[in-house]
């Protein structure tokens, strides 16, 4: 069975460390969030499993067939209209025709239009061109996938159905997912694992895993979960949120 | 080659979008024909006489010799500035302390009036073919040089992690990324170095060559022939006009639509 398996993971800028002491492992299907305060290394830790960085001190290993990168900023080709940079990464043996009709099947999913597909990205809003890198992630079909706050920039509406989606496809196509996020709710509602990262080092200070399964997971579990979470002393201290009087 | 489809397709609506520019060249005729009946023949000919005066020209064969030359020499000069002006662009972009070090040395050369560079030439090479063409190539090198040179100073680490994290291999990188983020920075160089060539190549040819259009405007400015020296800038402004406006402002508009 396929994991990413990160151990004692070590990671310095000149003298600073970043991360400190990271262990953890991701098996096939399953979902895994890290959240923490900003700047607390979590970019720098997806992109040291996503082997987009030289990990110099500890271990990553990954044995995942293929895997995918969704970035907190969309990181489109300025020069290529929607529908080519959603195809972009493809490179199997399929007629132009064929990729085309995949990656409009997928672009029309996660709510662009068909006007939107001959538009270069400058015409773009910044919630459209966040849908487009998206879909340029998913259309590979990953076997892992990596999300750097991918839904930050996205409606409420759009932001459930492209989680939706990332369930289907965990579910489905035994997809794992790696993400980060700064949303408690989020990370609830999807996870099986949250990692709490706290800063300066980065270490990983508690792991939350949430047994029921994703798909019987109501608005009233979340909500109650999360206020449960927030209101745990740890994480009141590693966010540093300050309690009311 | 669907891209020079696509520039011929276009083609007819970006002559159409012309008008206005007709218009003005129109303006500017009349102007030119006031400040003939104002001043009279021997200052300002009037456009119809130096109009008149070029078709004789186009007509006359040591003419079509000499506009030959003139596009040769440019040419020529244009195109080796362009290669040695990219690739060594490129080469200083892509290690640091080699492009902190060229500036300097670039700004001395755009700084060094192209006359200063004709006297030199003069001196070195005598008058003729080679002082025309070295002049062209040093003025218009630079040129092509800081625009390879910004071109891969900026190629953006961002994009570059992207294509690594979807696994891209180099020749997919190369097309997909390098080349038209360089092409974007190259491709407007290219077009102001030509424009610079041309000018140059007219000037150099005036100062040390005995034949080109260069020295055909000094023979006419030596005979005080207003009419047939107007016409001769007729002919270079029309060329200019043929090679921006026909060839390359239509090439231009394709390469650059993702653009804002």
């Amino acid at each position: 069975m396929a994991e990413l398996r990160v151990s004692e993971l070590n990671f310095y800028y000149g003298f600073t460390q970043i991360l400190k002491e990271i262990d953890f492992s991701l098996k096939e299907g399953k979902i895994i969030s890290i959240v923490g305060p900003s700047g607390g290394g979590k970019t720098t830790l997806l992109k040291l499993c996503a082997n987009l960085l030289d990990v110099t001190e500890g271990e990553v290993n990954n044995s995942f067939s293929s895997s995918a990168f969704a970035f907190q900023d969309a990181r489109l080709l300025p020069w290529k209209t929607t529908l080519e940079n959603i195809m972009m990464p493809l490179h199997v043996k399929m007629s132009e025709r064929e990729l085309k009709e995949k990656a409009t099947a997928l672009a029309l999913k996660f709510g662009l239009e068909r006007s939107d597909l001959d538009k270069y990205p400058k015409d773009l809003s910044g919630g459209m061109r966040q849908r487009v890198s998206f879909a340029r992630a998913l259309i590979i079909e990953p076997a892992l996938l990596f999300l750097d706050e991918p839904f930050s920039a996205l409606d409420i509406g759009l932001k459930k159905e492209l989680q939706s989606f990332v369930l289907e496809a965990c579910m489905k196509q035994k997809m794992s997912v790696l993400f980060i996020t700064h949303d408690v709710m989020e990370a609830i509602k999807l996870s099986d694992t949250i990692l709490l990262l706290k800063s300066d080092p980065g270490e990983i200070v508690a792991r939350y895993e949430i047994e029921m399964p994703q798909e019987q997971r109501d608005d009233a579990f979340v909500f109650e979960k999360t206020k449960a979470f927030l209101d745990d002393a740890l994480i009141r201290e590693i966010f540093e949120i300050k309690v009311s009087a | 080659m669907r891209f020079l489809l696509k520039v011929m397709k276009d083609f007819p609506w970006f002559l159409w979008s012309g008008w206005g520019s007709i218009a003005s060249i129109f303006l500017f005729l009349a102007l030119w024909e006031f400040g003939f009946q104002t001043y009279g023949e021997l200052i300002l000919p009037s456009p119809k006489a130096v109009f008149e005066s070029m078709g004789m020209l186009l007509s006359d064969a040591s003419f079509h010799t000499d506009l030959y030359l003139t596009i040769k020499r440019g040419l020529i000069g244009f195109g080796v500035s362009l290669l040695v002006g990219t690739f060594f662009g490129l080469l200083a972009g892509y290690f640091i302390t080699a492009s902190v070090m060229s500036r300097p040395i670039v700004t001395i050369l755009v700084g060094i009036p192209p006359i200063a560079w004709i006297v030199l030439a003069m001196i070195w090479f005598g008058l003729g073919d080679m002082t025309v063409m070295f002049t062209v190539i040093i003025a218009s090198f630079p040129i092509v040089f800081v625009g390879a040179l910004q071109g891969s100073r900026t190629i953006e680490g961002d994009l570059k992690e992207m294509m690594d994290s979807f696994h891209i291999g180099f020749f997919q990188k190369v097309r997909d990324l390098y080349f038209p983020h360089l092409f974007s920075y190259l491709f407007p160089s290219w077009v102001s170095a030509l424009g610079m060539s041309w000018k140059i190549v007219i000037m150099a040819e005036l100062l040390s060559s005995s034949d080109g259009i260069g020295a055909a405007l000094a023979i006419a400015r030596s005979h005080l022939d207003t009419p047939q020296a107007l016409a001769l800038v007729s002919v270079i402004i029309g060329v200019l006009f043929f090679v921006e406006y026909i060839i390359l402002e239509p090439m231009k508009r394709e390469v650059e639509s993702w653009r804002n």
